[in-house]
């Protein structure tokens, strides 16, 4: 059986740092903005991670004046120029869904 | 229409030039040998007859099976015939691999859709069912309504459209781009989504 997530080896990056739930990460991201391109950068907490290959994504939270904001990366997207690994989390858990529902405090991540 | 036989082997994505994602349908298509050659004097019709897979020589029956021992042939899973312009370029034994079709190329795809059971006449043809739950009906959220007049003309037109078998038809999608090619390991990535569920054999044609 093949692995159809992994066929074409050439568009899977190696070079990324291991990342993993609970990690507290920076991407910096692409923008094309007419025909000038930058580095956005979007900072916060690996929440999950999902897929396999090619089509694996990590969702990044952040609370941004007081909103909630998530970003789904596909970790192989040419889109993101870095990442960042700031601190290492140390959860018990895989996906840290139960994140959106606390605020402040409560919502904190120990560190390794 | 000329063509080759495939597996869908599942859906995925790829990465195009500009960065973006693309979904793409894997079939792994090839290669697939020359059975029979139908030639217009003979059969009427030109074609070309292309075996898919591999089978137990146990689990073909005699005639077919002698068909491939004519030729010191290999039994395949599957036959379909094809009609391909220039026959005159084919023998039989040849193979037909997946660079049968280029990068970028639009292709037609057709296969067997998923069988989805007895259904009723909202899923199988988009009805929107009989009113409301109020005013003492009860019942009736999903049923087909009236299927015809009453003594004129005494019967149910052919092809009224009823519940029944849904699903598991074969179905062609036309226009799908090819995205990718590898001749190594036999695969083609389509663009898009594909009739049928994993292992599905599917028909590639050329437009």
């Amino acid at each position: 059986m093949i692995d159809i997530n992994n066929i074409l080896p050439e568009q899977i990056k190696t070079d990324l740092p291991k990342i993993s739930a609970g990690d507290h990460i920076k991407v910096h991201v692409r923008v094309i903005e007419g025909d000038k391109e930058r580095i956005q950068p979007f900072e916060g907490d690996v929440i999950s991670i999902r897929g396999n290959g090619i089509n694996k994504t990590f969702t990044v939270r952040k609370v941004s004046s007081g909103v909630g904001v998530e970003r789904i990366f596909p970790v192989n997207s040419p889109k993101i120029a870095k990442i960042e690994l700031l601190k290492q989390g140390d959860i018990r858990r895989a996906k840290l869904f139960y994140l959106r529902n606390l605020s402040g405090k409560a919502a904190r991540i120990k560190t390794k | 229409m000329s063509g080759i036989i495939g597996r869908k082997m599942g859906m995925s994505s790829v990465y195009n030039n500009e960065g973006n994602i693309v979904p793409v349908t894997v079939i792994q298509a090839g290669p697939c040998q020359v059975v029979t050659i139908k030639t217009a004097e003979k059969d009427g019709y030109e074609a070309l007859q292309l075996g898919f897979g591999s089978r137990k020589e146990k689990n073909i029956s005699k005639p077919v099976m002698g068909q491939y021992k004519k030729n010191n042939l290999t039994p395949s899973y599957i036959l379909k015939e094809f009609s391909f312009s220039e026959i005159s370029n084919y023998k039989i034994g040849d193979e037909i691999k997946v660079d049968f079709f280029k990068e970028g190329e639009k292709i037609k795809v057709r296969s067997k859709s998923k069988g989805k059971g007895f259904q009723g006449v909202m899923r199988r043809h988009g009805f929107g069912g009989v009113g409301g739950t109020t005013h003492g009906q009860s019942d009736r959220l999903r049923a087909p309504g009236s299927i015809g007049a009453s003594s004129y003309p005494s019967r149910v037109f052919k092809g009224q459209r009823m519940a029944g078998r849904m699903g598991y038809e074969n179905v062609t999608v036309s226009n799908l781009s090819v995205v990718k090619i590898l001749p190594d390991q036999n695969l083609i990535l389509v663009k898009g989504a594909v009739p049928g569920s994993i292992n599905t054999i599917v028909e590639l044609l050329k437009k």
